[in-house]
């Protein structure tokens, strides 16, 4: 029998990191909020790596810190250990990456929901979602009715999910838990455009079974660096990761069987990510690759459970036995859990508009994988900015839409509802165009103002960081004032440091422009310098040396702006301009782009028709 | 799109024995029929598409004109619409009279590029086809016209296609091996990324350079004449103007007294300035001074010194000379079949090319020639080569240009490949442009700004 249960502001479908931000995000601002688990125990899970971050990913995580969000934090507490990924590479690209102890962080999560004012956290799998003249009535396996005015559906890969392993194959969600069967029907009559994707992930074998005599030992920085510009004190790498590669028995043993995957033999018709395939798909693709390398990475403090990192399979169990024992240090390797592909339902993403609120369901909102994404980092960027909508539409305030130009939250959201994905979406350094400015060490400077603006960001943290950029503002303006003689130590300096030595005068600013000389390098000759934060001292030395690129790059986001600012009407027929193609005309009366500049980032519309979009607006304001 | 008819003169102006008034839109046979009256007595709005009859132009009573007119009917049309051309026999007067008959029957004067820009959006060409459209119009010689030909059938095109697929092939791999840092990608190789770089910066070079030869094979190059009064400078004059019928044009917007005449030289042609003030001042005292020959070099890209050979040379010709500086210069010495009393070895370390002219002997025309398309590099100018068109492409490339050197500075400098990465990807961004892969409004507004009426 069906009965009340509840009655919210917002619900939250899915307590995953989509969802968990979401949630956060809702209550915090005010509204009465309700997430919903299907599994208690499942809340905050890392069903695939146990770590946070990575390319571009860890700039997602520092952004959703930036703005008030909770992931970075909860990282930071339950830490491994900390890598800064690809320095050397330069600036634009250093991320951070951090293994994690997955128990400890979804016990942290978990709790915090629980002590979250304004927010209930209940255990109900949602099976209907009915749209009410002011809202929604979501229903529940077990009968019971939440009303509700908005919902964010973040079900993750649990929607319709199917495991495959090998020619078995059964309806599941991840790490077996069940999978939400009955809700897809009720999004279908809601008149969702939903579709399949497919993901996996690899085997967790026994710690004491792997011989890690000969392997390739990969430590975290010292000290770690932290997530969250909020994380005070120092933190602790814990654990050591292993390197080991693949090698000619492994691709043997995965070529003789790969007419059993079901990858190969048609069963799955989810389409997969080309940037994290399974062993056989890189085999099979990159057949002239020797070797592929795997990392080996500790779940917790608490097991003996191992990830393998690049060893993601769909190959029957006996199989995956088979092959990972071929790699050496997994020679007896015991199988915990095996890998398996999952298939799952979600939506196409251009359905939405950058708010990530349905457009023709008003008070629904998508986040997550069930957005057509992949990633946890991915999945909490969007659960942010939904919640974040979602209770500002409650209170009858103005949209919340982060731009490309600034971050890189932005960009994925843009990219998802202005381009739509094939396969599940991953973040990557080079789908900005606005690298260098939006990196991860001035990511507090790029959306902070914005969080304590809408409200997620406490008057503590705001004082703080004020404090901050003044005093990197100080700091650059004293480098810039501060002249060094061309004595002998300073050349001397410059020298060991393969740069030419100065003849008269220079600022300490335009030593630092060069790029073989860092800031420590220097300390030896300037002696007045204050005592600064790392981090400080590493923006500012991007920021200085980078100085040229950085211009250029503002220079870029005033050309896209001068084309933002051309509005394009949301109700028009595109049809009925003459001189665009068929494929535009149609491509663009899906997306209903806000502005000529989203429209020129349609696949689709060529810049051609940018220019007759250009010409009809123009035409349009001569009052033709 | 419910557009106006409109209607321009089509011909360039002043020049040709024939002058072609084009009207294009919905009503433009209509609107011609108006001022048509056919010998035969049919009606051009009986014609099918492709004819043409034979009549008179006539307004208010008055036969302005005997006339072929052309029925084109869309789509099949330069731009896609109904066109006439009405095709007269021109002379300034007469095209003006017959325009100004055509609009006052319903057509609205077209708007600079209007033609091409309809053209454009009904699809009947491609941004790239479309500017070098107007290269071809404006081509003066042959071998401009062959050059403006090789775009449009995409030369171009293919070209910065391929050396895009170049470029990206590097972007992507140094994109690969920053993001996926786990996925043991080769490292960017250092030698690699240069020899791709440099080999990339030659080829857009070569385009720039060949562009800019082109140019001053179509559009000529401003050229200026200088010397002390009585060295000469009209006896060049009377040469350069040997090669061909000079056009004296006033030119809008200056002054009253600079007058421009352009000279076909070879392939080139020199559009020298203030030539009138060296014809009817070479006999009097002239007051050219210093000063003025400043300002001439400043607003050339090739100078034409001119010496005295039969005189030594004093202060106010080395005056000159030191003015020079950068600008491309050929010496001129005039009075060759005199004893020479000049101080050759000085001109000689001072000019790269000199040229010996005689006004008695009428000698010196060769080598003016091959000094000037050396000069402008048009003596390497190849047509059959790949050529950019207008300055919309140059513009792009450059820019493509400075990005890839800038990528290559920033190597050298030591920087990150982060930083050589946004480099190589905004030169990308520019080529793309460049074959009209992303388009933004500047470019269009900048497009249609530089065509001419009616062409």
């Amino acid at each position: 029998m069906n009965y009340i249960a509840g009655k919210y502001d917002v619900a939250v479908i899915g307590a995953g990191h989509a969802g968990i931000e979401a949630a956060f995000a809702a209550s915090r601002l005010g509204v009465k909020t309700a997430i919903f688990t299907i599994n208690m125990d499942a809340v905050g899970n890392c069903p695939c790596n146990p770590s946070i971050g990575g390319t571009a990913k860890g700039h997602l995580v520092r952004e959703i810190d930036a703005l008030g969000g909770e992931m970075g934090k909860t990282a930071d507490s339950a830490l491994l250990q900390m890598r800064m990924l690809n320095l050397g590479k330069g600036p634009a690209v250093h991320s951070l990456r951090a293994q994690i102890d997955r128990r400890k962080y979804q016990d942290i999560m978990k709790h915090k929901l629980e002590l979250q004012k304004n927010l209930e956290l209940r255990q109900a799998e949602i099976v209907k979602i009915e749209k009410t003249e002011d809202g929604f009535i979501l229903e529940s396996r077990t009968h019971a009715q939440y009303i509700t005015k908005k919902v964010i559906i973040a079900t993750g890969t649990y929607l319709g999910g199917k495991i495959f392993i090998g020619d078995v194959s059964y309806e599941g969600g991840p790490d077996g838990m069940f999978a939400a069967t009955e809700l897809t029907k009720s999004l279908v009559e809601l008149g969702l455009p939903l579709r399949r994707f497919k993901t996996g992930t690899p085997a967790r074998v026994l710690k004491s079974s792997i011989d890690f005599t000969d392997l390739e030992a990969q430590h975290g920085d010292e000290p770690p660096q932290h997530f969250s510009f909020e994380t005070e004190g120092e933190l602790q790498n814990k654990v050591v990761c292993h390197i080991s590669w693949t090698n000619e028995n492994t691709k043997k043993v995965i070529l003789d069987n790969i007419h059993l995957s079901p990858l190969y033999s048609g069963m799955i018709e989810g389409v997969g990510p080309r940037y994290c395939p399974s062993l056989e798909d890189k085999i099979v693709r990159f057949k002239d690759k020797e070797r592929h390398q795997l990392f080996i990475e500790p779940c917790g403090l608490d097991t003996e459970e191992m990830y393998l990192q690049g060893m993601s399979s769909s190959l029957p169990e006996g199989v995956q036995s088979a092959f990972y024992k071929t790699i050496k240090g997994l020679e007896n390797a015991v199988i915990m859990r095996p890998a398996y592909a999952i298939e799952y339902d979600c939506v196409d993403p251009t359905s939405m508009e950058a708010t990530l609120e349905f457009k023709n369901i008003r008070g629904l909102y998508g986040a997550g994988q069930f957005n057509g994404s992949s990633g946890y980092e991915e999945a909490a960027a969007q659960g942010l900015v939904a919640g974040i909508n979602a209770a500002r539409a409650v209170k009858g305030e103005s949209k919340f839409i982060l731009d490309r130009s600034g971050s890189y939250i932005g960009t994925l959201i843009d990219d998802l509802v202005t381009k739509g994905s094939n396969e599940p979406y991953r973040m990557m350094t080079s789908r900005s165009e606005y690298r260098l400015l939006l990196r991860q060490d001035n990511a507090d400077e790029r959306l902070t103002p914005t969080g304590y603006e809408i409200g997620l960001i406490s008057e503590e943290r705001w004082q703080k960081y004020l404090a901050k950029t003044e005093a990197k503002e100080n700091e650059i303006k004293r480098l810039k004032s501060t002249t060094l003689s061309p004595t002998e130590e300073l050349n001397n300096i410059l020298v060991s440091r393969e740069t030419s030595p100065v003849s008269s005068g220079v600022t300490l600013y335009d030593l630092l422009k060069r790029p073989q000389i860092s800031y420590n390098d220097l300390a030896e000759v300037d002696k007045e310098r204050p005592d600064l934060e790392p981090i400080i001292i590493e923006q500012l030395q991007t920021e200085i040396k980078y100085e040229g690129y950085i211009s250029k790059q503002k220079d870029r986001i005033e050309q896209v702006r001068r084309m933002s600012e051309k509005a394009l009407p949301t109700d028009i027929d595109y049809r009925d301009i003459a001189g665009l193609r068929l494929e535009a005309q149609e491509k663009l009366n899906k997306i209903k782009p806000l502005s000529v500049a989203q429209a020129s980032r349609i696949s689709g519309v060529s810049p051609a028709d940018i220019s007759v979009l250009i010409i009809w607006l123009s035409s349009r304001k001569g009052g033709k | 799109m419910n557009e106006t008819t409109i209607a321009a003169i089509s011909t360039a102006q002043g020049a040709g024995g024939i002058g072609i008034i084009r009207i294009s839109g919905n009503k433009a046979i209509e609107i011609a029929d108006k001022v048509f009256v056919s010998f035969s007595g049919s009606k051009l709005s009986d014609l099918e598409g492709y004819r043409a009859a034979y009549g008179n132009i006539v307004f208010e009573n008055e036969t302005l004109d005997e006339c072929v007119a052309l029925v084109f009917r869309a789509p099949k049309s330069f731009t896609g619409e109904n066109v006439v051309e009405l095709c007269c026999h021109g002379g300034n007067l007469v095209t003006k009279l017959v325009l100004r008959a055509v609009l006052s029957s319903g057509a609205e004067p077209a708007q600079a590029g209007e033609f091409t820009r309809r053209a454009f959006l009904n699809g009947k060409m491609n941004l790239s086809e479309a500017e070098s459209i107007m290269n071809l119009i404006s081509a003066q010689s042959k071998s401009a016209l062959k050059a403006a030909n090789e775009v449009r059938q995409g030369a171009v095109s293919k070209k910065i296609y391929a050396l895009c697929e170049k470029l990206e092939l590097t972007a992507a791999h140094l994109s690969a091996w920053a993001d996926f840092p786990e996925e043991d990608i080769p490292e960017v190789n250092d030698e690699n990324l240069r020899f791709t770089l440099t080999e990339s910066y030659k080829e857009l070079y070569e385009l720039i350079k060949n562009y800019d030869a082109g140019k001053a094979i179509t559009q000529g190059v401003p050229t200026a004449i200088l010397g002390k009064p009585n060295v000469g400078k009209s006896t060049l004059m009377n040469l350069l103007s040997g090669f061909d019928k000079s056009i004296v044009t006033d030119i809008p917007g200056t002054t009253r007294d600079v007058v421009e005449e352009t000279v076909v030289l070879g392939d080139i042609i020199l559009r020298l300035s203030d030539t009138a003030g060296i014809r009817e001042t070479d006999n009097v005292v002239e007051k050219i001074g210093v000063d003025r020959a400043k300002e001439k070099i400043e607003q050339s890209q090739l100078l034409l010194v001119v010496f005295d050979s039969s005189i030594p040379l004093d202060d106010e010709d080395k005056m000159i000379i030191d003015e020079i500086k950068d600008t491309s210069a050929i010496a001129v010495i005039n009075k060759s079949d005199l004893e020479s009393k000049i101080d050759i070895e000085y001109i000689n370390s001072k000019f790269e090319h000199i040229v010996f002219i005689s006004a008695k002997q009428g000698s010196g025309k060769e080598e003016l020639v091959s000094a000037v398309s050396k000069v402008t590099g048009t003596e390497n100018f190849s047509a059959s080569a790949v050529l950019l068109a207008g300055e919309r492409q140059r513009n792009a490339a450059e820019e493509a240009l400075s990005s890839i050197n800038s990528a290559i500075e920033a190597m050298d400098m030591g920087f990150s490949l982060d930083a050589v990465t946004i480099d190589l990807e905004n030169a990308l961004t520019k080529l793309y442009e460049l074959i009209g892969k992303n388009v933004s409004e500047e470019i269009v507004d900048k497009v249609f700004h530089n065509f001419c009426v009616g062409k």
